[in-house]
């Protein structure tokens, strides 16, 4: 399987180390000709005004749009999952829209804010999952058709429509995988 | 358990930073430029290192208004100076809310002989570096990320490769170096043991480091990270440049396209006069910012 995982800003480069710890072939996208032959996409962690702007500028947005019409497993982590949102409140910035949900920017606050939490996540299995939260959003509202795989004081933080898996916290900074795992069983279904 | 403030944090932030463009800026308006321009984060302070540098004098920390009013408009993390060893500063800046403190050379010292105990605060901090130990040293304080110093304000790139060919060139000996070597070499280097292991054994620096200091062209930026940082800082170059909106976006795209000429030769193009640089050398030794720190 090969990955494309999109590299312009942000953490691309661990979620690169996890999915080659998996034993899969990862590949850094800039432009549009790096998403040549990819069987997933991962959109990391960063800032998502930032990467958003960068989608359009650098011509990546309907290139991932093909894809994901194609049917091709995207996932999205913390600015991942909120450029996977139709809706992000409050905010009209560019964005792929994939999922039917609208997100909360900044959802638990500033830096100060961020933490660490053990999350259950039963999707991946009974240990719980050591998640970090980087200046996290959070799901308030989704359609039916959006489930629900992690919650944080009943804040959705983690949910799947389709194939479409999004995170609010960060999975590639830490050493566990299964998240990774997770989205990879995604891709190989799809194949 | 929810816990906050903790080091993977601290860090994490700076991962999320890896691959972009830090703006220094001094108003709300040039915030909402480098955010449009596609800075990843702004450093807000009261007057760029140019101009610090100009003016002469105590440079401090810049007014609580001034960051809240830069906080209220940008949407991407904002970061504030605090002078060397003034931790009141930092405290200050922690209660406003700020996403990072640099504790920088670039203002005047607060403290000749102690940099701040960084790991008291929730809020993480970058430091300056000139060579690994350096580095080291503010990590062992508690500096969640590193930035090579360079001369700031000078619009000059010198000496922002000096210090990332040093760190680097260190990190690549270290890595080579039996372990049996590594005590000596942690106590010539005047860096902690256990973080040099660390070091050793990664193969690079254990938190994210950027460029700067000196950065003035798109060229300037991906010949840094060509040269291994993680993203860069850039301060005087684009405001004081005649078109910073222009200069912003293209320092941007060749900071993400570091390795493709043919991207680098587009965005090159036709960005007008940049900042007039400085030779290092008409610089008197004592008004040299790299000096700042130890």
């Amino acid at each position: 399987m090969r990955i494309g995982v999109l590299a312009m800003q942000g953490a691309f480069r661990e979620h690169k180390w996890a999915i080659e710890r998996l034993g899969e072939e990862a590949v850094e996208v800039r432009l549009p000709h790096h998403l040549k032959d990819v069987d997933g996409i991962i959109i990391p962690g960063g800032e998502s005004t930032t990467i958003g702007k960068l989608l359009n500028r650098y011509k990546l947005m309907e290139p991932i749009k093909e894809l994901a019409a194609k049917g091709i497993p995207i996932m999205g982590t913390c600015a991942g999952m909120i450029l996977l949102a139709k809706d992000i409140i409050g905010s009209e910035q560019p964005r792929l829209g994939f999922m039917d949900i609208s997100v909360v920017r900044n959802g638990f606050g500033r830096q100060v804010e961020s933490f660490e939490v053990d999350l259950d996540i039963n999707a991946i299995g009974r240990v719980p999952f050591h998640a970090v939260f980087i200046r996290a959003p959070y799901v308030k509202n989704m359609e039916p058709q959006v489930g629900i795989l992690a919650q944080v004081e009943e804040k959705v933080v983690m949910a799947r429509q389709g194939n479409f898996l999004a995170c609010a916290f960060h999975p590639e900074l830490t050493e566990d995988d299964r998240v990774h795992s997770y989205f990879l069983k995604m891709v190989k279904e799809n194949l | 358990m929810s816990k906050k403030g903790t080091w993977k944090v601290k860090k994490g932030l700076a991962e999320m930073l890896k691959g972009g463009v830090i703006m220094d800026v001094t108003t709300p308006e040039q915030a909402k430029i480098a955010e449009k321009a596609g800075a990843c984060a702004v450093m807000a302070l009261e007057r760029v290192p140019a101009d610090i540098r100009a003016a002469g004098g105590v440079a401090r920390m810049a007014d609580p208004t001034v960051i809240l009013r830069i906080m209220d408009v940008a949407t991407i993390p904002v970061m504030a100076k605090a002078r060397i060893g003034h931790f009141v500063e930092a405290q200050i800046l922690e209660e406003l809310g700020a996403d990072y403190i640099d504790e920088s050379e670039v203002l005047t010292p607060a403290d000749e002989d102690f940099h701040i105990d960084k790991s008291q605060f929730k809020v993480p901090f970058v430091c300056g570096c000139r060579n690994l130990g350096e580095a080291l040293r503010r990590i062992g304080e508690g500096s969640a990320m590193i930035r090579t110093k360079g001369e700031p304000g000078t619009g000059n790139v010198v000496e922002a490769v000096r210090h990332m060919r040093k760190v680097m060139s260190e990190i690549r000996r270290v890595q080579g170096m039996p372990k049996d070597e590594l005590m000596a070499t942690a106590k010539e280097m005047n860096a902690p043991y256990e973080l040099l292991l660390q070091v050793k054994e990664l193969g690079r620096m254990p938190v994210v480091n950027f460029a700067a200091g000196g950065i003035a062209s798109p060229a300037d930026a991906a010949l840094m990270m060509q040269l291994g940082c993680d993203g860069v800082f850039v301060g005087s170059g684009i405001f004081k440049s005649n078109d910073p909106a222009a200069r912003a976006e293209a320092i941007v795209a060749a900071t993400t396209h570091y390795n493709e000429p043919k991207v680098l030769a587009e965005v090159s193009r036709g960005l007008g006069e940049a900042m007039p640089g400085l030779e290092i050398s008409s610089i008197q030794p004592n008004e040299r910012m790299q000096e700042r720190g130890w």
